[in-house]
């Protein structure tokens, strides 16, 4: 079991501090200037050095990016459920959630920001909960309408009611769609958070800081706050997987993702 | 060309080799098919026939022994085509026509686009399904698709067949109507086949000899010869058939008497 | 059911999807003008945070307002009209899109096929891989730019739409990357064998067995690349300044909102029916290329 474990997780470590050590050497070989490409080792005093700002900015992304995604888990759940129930609501629903999944929602902070004043967090926050609460339907939804037929067929002979069968089968089931859906609308979030900051409007999160750094030629400050928005965005994937691991103990995770 | 089809020598299977799930599938088993003969390997689950079949189709190497396929070693045989396949599931490419499906064989060995279609035909017109040629599988049946996959594993004239239960998946009607199918299709081409079956009735109805495995570890515990000569709808109603059905069924029941566990090796 | 009345069964279903998605559009530029009759001008608190957006005509303009900006002159004494200038936005960035995400297809398929063949690989490189998602390339996507224009390779120089091509090809590649190492590694043991006992080598099993059956795996995986491209490649226009397309359009016309609202609103919607006609052409791809197997169940 522990040979399995360790098996996997070696080959990525391996690939992971060769590049790291071929990108150091790279840069001093080749002797790339910072503003191209800064060295690792650089980054990292940079992290260090402006940890207190790093931290500061990722709180305001995290924020901005946890109450979107709180907003739009809850409202996506809860509209997949009365859709679920209410065929017309359904129908109405589900042709808008597929178009809004192939367009670049994105573009509707520009619209929210004339929305509200110019000192507000809501556009963006509105804007992460509106892009989860459409990953959220749609696998709810379907979580909820697909169900084992034998499954189904069991509850109908003991007479169960279809409250009873809601609450005992789809919601099960849905549950798993829901954890797939939140897998990838946490990181969404941060990522979202982060993207609306260059919509204008507060200049205080990751996104902006970014920006700021790389055109005040402070490079490997820029890579600095860039890490910290990967750790952020790890962060949220991370607890999302916690939340599966305790929501659904029964689930054994096969081997790839 | 050597007066045997297939020739195994002394094989053993052991999967696993060395490791704490060591399994013996195969121990010491030796055996013959002459040209043109029909041989089936039946026996309990897990006796290791399918595992014979794919030593003899070089799918894998035997841990011991040797095996000759058209008197080259199997390896060889393998490269050159000696033989064709068919597996329990048709496997056939949903995304090629069935005409395509045949080719493929062909494809691989670079015959040129018109006798490639010539002889999918003339295979497709063997087993009597031309006339599907440029449908798809999934509009085919059961049946239908497992008779396309023996056109295709026909379609290089190998001189053998290794069948691994191709009818197991249908159901009793069109799996007695595709044996009768079988046996045409042998006597026109004249090829030798190795049958794996878990039927008793479907392995001496097809057979010129029987062969019973014993459970793991794989050994012959007894060849049956059958001669019942041409085989026709009468056949099955006959005496003959039930009393060799019979005795192949009792070389199967010897197992059941004997206190053996089914051991893996321990080492 | 028949064949054909299941194809017009399908036809009936699908109309009545596109009537439904045009009444929910209908109910929601209902609900825009209901807001504005009866919500706050200046935007109002709920539970003291201002949380209702303003209703006056400034920030939300009336719906006909909208429809109307399209057929109008881009700025005062301008020679084209919004429309036009949202449809020549959004042709550039269909087209930054579109190489963005060939290559995009490029790198997935390749990454997809290495990995497939080395177990080694793919045991390394794929937990890289979705880490890499979690990066906001974006983020470096002025780094992508200062890189490009120092690459002098022969004549060739790099332009600067090409690094917002790139920043859309590394949005677009994971997706294809892991949904054809799927569709590459989802044959039957039965069928792999049977090409083996062909004596089949590896490039032949590709092409003849996996690539074909890796295609139902593919074209939703395609689907979200190009969605993801469409996204990337706007996104980057915004985050490198870059001029010509309509991520561009929307930032300006965001900025000169006070004057005149109702422009925004047209590049929202130009950069939407960009995005669904992206979606429209993989759509296409997918009914063709899987015009001979066997339907599956649709959404």
């Amino acid at each position: 079991m522990k040979r399995g474990r360790l098996a996997a997780v070696l080959p990525p470590i391996v690939f992971g501090i060769l590049f790291l050590a071929a990108w150091e050497l790279f840069v001093v070989a080749r002797d790339i200037k910072p503003y191209l490409l800064p060295k690792p080792s650089a980054i990292w005093g940079q992290f260090h050095g402006n940890f207190t700002f790093i931290r500061k900015a990722t709180q305001v992304t995290g924020t901005n990016a946890l109450i979107g995604l709180l907003l739009g888990v809850v409202l996506g759940s809860a509209i997949a459920f009365a859709a679920s129930r209410f065929k017309l609501l359904n129908e109405l629903i589900s042709p808008m959630a597929i178009a809004v999944s192939a367009m670049p929602i994105i573009v509707l902070v520009a619209i929210f920001n004339d929305l509200f004043v110019i000192t507000s967090e809501i556009p963006r926050r509105l804007m992460v909960a509106v892009v989860v609460f459409f990953l959220v339907f749609i696998n709810v939804s379907k979580g909820l309408t697909q169900a084992d037929a034998t499954q189904l067929e069991l509850m109908r002979s003991y007479g169960a009611g279809e409250a009873d069968i809601i609450r005992k089968v789809r919601v099960p089931h849905a549950l798993e769609f829901f954890f797939v859906a939140l897998r990838q609308a946490a990181p969404l979030a941060v990522v979202t958070a982060f993207v609306s900051e260059y919509f204008g409007g507060l200049q205080n999160g990751l996104g902006s800081r970014i920006s700021q750094s790389i055109a005040n030629s402070r490079d490997a400050a820029g890579w600095a706050y860039v890490v910290g928005a990967c750790l952020l965005g790890l962060a949220f994937f991370l607890l999302s997987i916690a939340l599966e691991r305790i929501a659904m103990p029964w689930k054994v995770r096969r081997s790839s993702s | 060309m050597s007066d045997f089809a297939v020739d195994v020598a002394g094989v053993s299977m052991v999967f696993n080799n060395g490791r704490p799930n060591q399994v013996r599938a195969i121990d010491d088993v030796s055996l013959t098919v002459r040209s043109g003969e029909f041989v089936s390997l039946i026996g309990p689950s897990g006796c290791g026939k399918s595992t014979m079949l794919r030593l003899i189709a070089n799918l894998i190497e035997p841990t011991s022994g040797s095996i000759t396929v058209n008197g080259k070693p199997a390896a060889q045989a393998r490269l050159d085509g000696d033989y064709g396949m068919a597996f329990q599931q048709a496997g056939l490419f949903e995304w090629r026509s069935v005409a395509r499906n045949v080719e493929l064989p062909l494809e691989l060995k670079s015959w040129d686009r018109a006798k490639r279609r010539e002889r999918a035909l003339e295979m497709l017109r063997l087993v009597k399904l031309d006339e599907f040629a440029d449908h798809y599988p999934w509009e085919l049946s059961g049946g239908m698709q497992q008779r396309v996959a023996i056109a295709r594993a026909l379609s290089f004239s190998p001189g053998l067949l290794l069948m691994d239960e191709p009818f197991g998946a249908l159901d009793e009607m069109t799996r007695e109507h595709m044996q009768t199918e079988l046996i045409r299709i042998c006597a026109e081409t004249g090829c030798s086949v190795v049958f794996v079956t878990h039927s008793i009735p479907e392995a001496v109805y097809l057979s010129d000899r029987v062969i019973v495995m014993s459970p793991r570890p794989g050994r012959i515990a007894a060849i049956v010869e059958v001669d019942l000569g041409k085989r026709s709808e009468d056949t099955r109603e006959a005496t003959d058939f039930f009393n060799k059905v019979t005795e192949v069924r009792e070389a199967l029941r010897g197992f059941e008497h004997t206190d053996r566990v089914i051991s893996v090796d321990d080492r | 059911m028949g064949d054909r009345q299941a194809s017009r069964a399908r036809m009936r279903a699908r109309a009545r999807r596109v009537v439904m998605f045009a009444l929910a559009l209908l109910l929601v530029c209902a609900g825009w003008e209901l807001y504005k009759m009866v919500g706050p001008e200046a935007g109002g608190k709920i539970f003291g945070a201002q949380l209702l957006p303003k209703s006056e005509n400034r920030a939300m303009p009336h719906v006909w307002d909208m429809v109307q900006r399209f057929g109008r002159p881009e700025q005062r004494g301008s020679s084209r009209t919004v429309g036009q200038a949202v449809a020549e936005g959004a042709w550039y960035t269909f087209r930054l899109a579109s190489v963005g995400l060939l290559l995009g297809v490029l790198v997935g398929m390749g990454l997809a096929i290495l990995m497939a063949r080395f177990r080694v690989v793919e045991r390394g490189l794929l937990p890289w891989l979705i880490v890499s998602q979690t990066v906001p390339l974006i983020a470096l996507a002025p780094l992508v730019v200062s890189w490009g224009g120092r690459l002098h390779i022969g004549g060739f120089t790099w332009q600067r739409w090409m690094s917002v091509s790139v920043i859309a090809a590394f949005l677009a590649f994971f997706p294809i990357a892991i949904g054809a190492l799927r569709g590459l590694t989802s044959p039957p043991a039965a069928a792999v064998e049977l090409l083996a006992s062909y004596a089949a080598p590896w490039s032949a099993t590709l092409f003849k067995l996996r690539l074909p059956a890796a295609v139902p795996y593919l074209m939703p995986a395609l689907r979200l690349a190009a969605n993801a491209a469409v996204i990337g490649t706007i996104v980057a226009e915004i985050s490198t300044g870059l001029k010509g397309g309509i991520g561009r359009l929307v930032l300006e016309y965001m900025r000169e909102a006070t004057g005149d609202p109702a422009k925004v609103f047209t590049a929202v919607v130009g950069a939407s029916v960009l995005g669904l006609v992206m979606a429209g052409l993989v759509g296409l791809l997918d009914n063709y290329v899987s015009r001979n197997r066997r339907r599956e169940a649709t959404i």
